[in-house]
């Protein structure tokens, strides 16, 4: 134990300096503490600017001495085998490539995840992953901070895949920086047993119709919901004003008003719309795809007016260790068969060309779902957000939230 | 109680006496065993505490940074728009801890002098809803809670539910997403910490006193009122303060359990983080709460007299 600090009292070991400390009383020190941390440090602390300010954002590439890849997705969002909990399509890439893939299911929120990321990229710091998935809109932020690099599209031939109207996002032109994992739509899912068997197909019925007063559900999300209202109002969310804006949360705020929405959820809406607790709700396809394996009852409509579309996007980091890996990794799922096998189990839409034909023979159950693989028609009354400057995202933010916290 | 170190912070309770300095070898024996607890204090306190106030005091935004402009008009315009979820924060957190005491004082009680040698394990019955995280045991109560479910059957059963309408906690027939809903959840979660200290005050109670008050022929409930009541303030008040100060703070319950309209201040402090990246609003709010809740526990502890406590 020859390492074990000496607090023997007759070495005077100079770690505290005396006079400051002479006559201590909790409340000096803390009344000292607080005149030190008073105007000095509290000028000191302001905050730089997070832009990536042209320093360096690439690493040096590991990728063909470490054969690992690191990805960050979101919960339940990958083909996992019931018996192994294995990942099937994650082990074929490892025999195709030889590179070994870290998943990590630690994309809950895109806000959140926001915020996990950011103390690291902000001091252009390596976060560990060499790709994440997030959705469009905190795609576009981190494409404006400069915090992710540019895709080699040389690394990624199958990209010729993606599904052309995926090709030409207006936040990323040619997608340079953020590549579709999943895309999916944002409609109205409902219980029939708490509708009394009512079917609910306008966003207007969602939020005036008072037999469902304090059983709706919108979502958290800012862009679904305020996207479907502005649909159902006329008004294209890709190309709206700030009138337009007030005027859809002026038209949600008078349905909160009336105590016709229960509340505002993240994906969390699940178990109330199956248990009848919520009778209606905004809602992403893929859940309730999956609701619906349990309780075939559920309803789900796409509005007639239009519904909104989104996607969930690959992008690298900077200073990623494994840049080209994650690009094979891309790669990999741009080709039908691993877009498949995910796409069997995750229940979204494939942004993948040719997915679907691979699913005909193998599940045409799931080929089927016209909520998995839409019509063209349907998909032509997809609408998407538009993207938005930092100011304007601050204020309409602000303003959403405010409205959620009522 | 190991709880009142924090606590003692807010309540500007008596200094320590000054050490005994007569002998010269010990004289710097007791500031180096404060040193680990001073540097914890410092570290995970008063440098947060101080970045707060200072982002508080800031404007900008993030892409292009914050600068300290001495901007208080944060304070006046956060307070303003989320008054009533301050008020609401604070009257939710007061029902809850006095519906846990209400529930814990009786059990505590149980436990202490009446479940013999079951006493342990109902001990670890109260502790046993940590095994599982906070998340899940409020998540929990979105199914114990739901419409078509057996606590609300009996609860319309017993016409509780009328009851709760007409005392404006359901604003509809469902239990769920109501502010009733969300004060159990908070009087639930929060319950373990009143139970154990009103247990550990009322366990060290000496019988003698309770047979001495019958020999003087007090009933029952004067010896309860007068000997168990008095003795076991400092567990009522720990376990209170253990209560109300998270269930005030808390934003989980509200946003799992409540509507629109049940808001706490948690959650507007979440989204202005989190959503809003309005770092500066976010910031005047959280010191505001916590200056609040220091004054209030200040106020209460001062009332209830600590010196006992400690």
């Amino acid at each position: 134990m020859n390492n074990a600090p000496t607090q023997n009292p007759e070495s005077h070991e100079p770690v505290i300096s005396p006079p400051w400390l002479r006559g201590l009383t909790r409340r000096r020190v803390l009344g000292g503490a607080a005149a030190v941390g008073g105007m000095a440090v509290l000028s000191a602390c302001g905050t730089k600017g997070q832009k990536a300010q042209g320093g360096q954002t690439q690493a040096a590439d590991k990728s063909d001495t470490e054969k690992i890849v690191n990805w960050s997705n979101w919960p339940e969002y990958i083909d996992v085998d019931d018996k192994t909990q294995k990942h099937p399509s994650l082990e074929l890439f490892t025999k195709e490539t030889g590179i070994k893939c870290n998943y990590t299911e630690d994309v809950n929120d895109n806000d959140q995840f926001f915020a996990k990321i950011q103390p690291l990229l902000a001091g252009g710091q390596d976060t560990g992953r060499d790709t994440f998935c997030v959705t469009d809109w905190m795609a576009s932020r981190l494409i404006r901070l400069g915090w992710v690099q540019e895709i080699d599209q040389a690394n990624i031939p199958n990209l010729k895949n993606l599904d052309p109207t995926l090709r030409d996002v207006q936040f990323d032109p040619g997608r340079k920086y953020s590549i579709p994992w999943q895309s999916g739509f944002t409609g109205i899912g409902y219980n029939p047993k708490s509708t009394g068997g009512k079917k609910i197909e306008t966003i207007d019925q969602l939020l005036t119709d008072p037999s469902l007063k304090g059983k709706v559900t919108l979502l958290t999300e800012m862009r679904d919901t305020v996207g479907l209202v502005m649909v159902d109002m006329g008004i294209d969310p890709a190309n709206f004003t700030d009138d337009d804006f007030d005027a859809a949360i002026a038209k949600i705020q008078k349905s909160v008003d009336a105590g016709q929405i229960a509340s505002f959820t993240g994906n969390d809406y699940g178990k109330g719309l199956s248990s009848g607790d919520i009778a209606a709700c905004m809602a992403w396809t893929g859940d309730v795809v999956q609701l619906q394996a349990d309780n075939p009852n559920l309803g789900y409509t796409l509005p007639e007016k239009g519904h909104m579309a989104w996607s969930d996007n690959f992008q690298i980091p900077n200073m990623a260790q494994h840049k080209k890996n994650a690009e094979l990794l891309i790669n990999f799922y741009y080709d039908p068969k691993p877009a498949a096998m995910a796409e069997d189990y995750v229940n979204y839409i494939s942004p993948v060309v040719g997915a679907k034909e691979v699913l005909l023979k193998e599940d045409p159950e799931v080929a089927d779902n016209p909520l998995i693989f839409p019509s063209d028609a349907v998909r032509a009354k997809s609408h998407v957000f538009r993207a938005l400057s930092q100011e304007e995202e601050t204020a309409y933010n602000a303003k959403f939230q405010a409205l959620i916290g009522a | 109680m190991t709880a009142f170190a924090g606590l003692e912070r807010g309540s500007q309770g008596p200094a320590q006496p000054p050490p005994d300095s007569g002998k010269t070898r010990g004289r710097w024996t007791p500031y180096f065993l404060l040193l680990p607890g001073m540097a914890w204090l410092a570290v995970f306190f008063i440098v947060p505490v101080v970045f707060l106030v200072s982002m508080s005091l800031q404007t900008g935004n993030i892409v292009d940074g914050y600068e300290l402009t001495w901007n208080f008009g944060t304070y006046g315009d956060a307070i303003t728009q989320y008054w009533d979820q301050f008020v609401r924060s604070f009257i939710y957190a007061l029902i809850a801890t006095v519906a846990a005491l209400l529930i814990a004082y009786p059990l505590a009680y149980a436990i202490a002098f009446k479940a013999g040698r079951f006493k342990n394990l109902l001990l670890v019955m109260v502790i046993a809803p940590f095994f599982t995280s906070f998340l899940i045991r409020t998540l929990a109560w979105q199914v114990i809670l739901q419409s078509d479910g057996i606590v609300v059957g009996i609860m319309e059963k017993l016409h509780i539910i009328s009851l709760l309408q007409w005392l404006q906690l359901l604003p509809t027939d469902q239990v769920i997403f109501s502010p009733f809903a969300v004060i159990t959840g908070l009087t639930y979660n929060f319950l373990p910490f009143m139970t154990l200290p009103l247990y550990a005050s009322l366990e060290r109670l000496d019988p003698r006193l309770l047979e001495a008050g019958g020999d003087l022929y007090a009933r029952p409930f004067t010896s309860f009122r007068k000997i168990t009541l008095p003795l076991s303030m400092p567990g009522v008040v720990a376990g209170t303060l253990l209560t109300f100060i998270p269930a005030a703070g808390d934003y989980i319950n509200s946003h799992l359990l409540g509507n629109t309209s049940t808001t706490m201040i948690g959650q507007v402090i979440d989204g202005q983080f989190l959503r809003v990246l309005d770092y500066p609003t976010a910031s005047a709010l959280s010191v505001t709460l916590m200056a609040t809740i220091v004054i209030l526990v200040a106020v209460y502890v001062w009332r209830a007299g600590t010196e006992e406590l400690v």
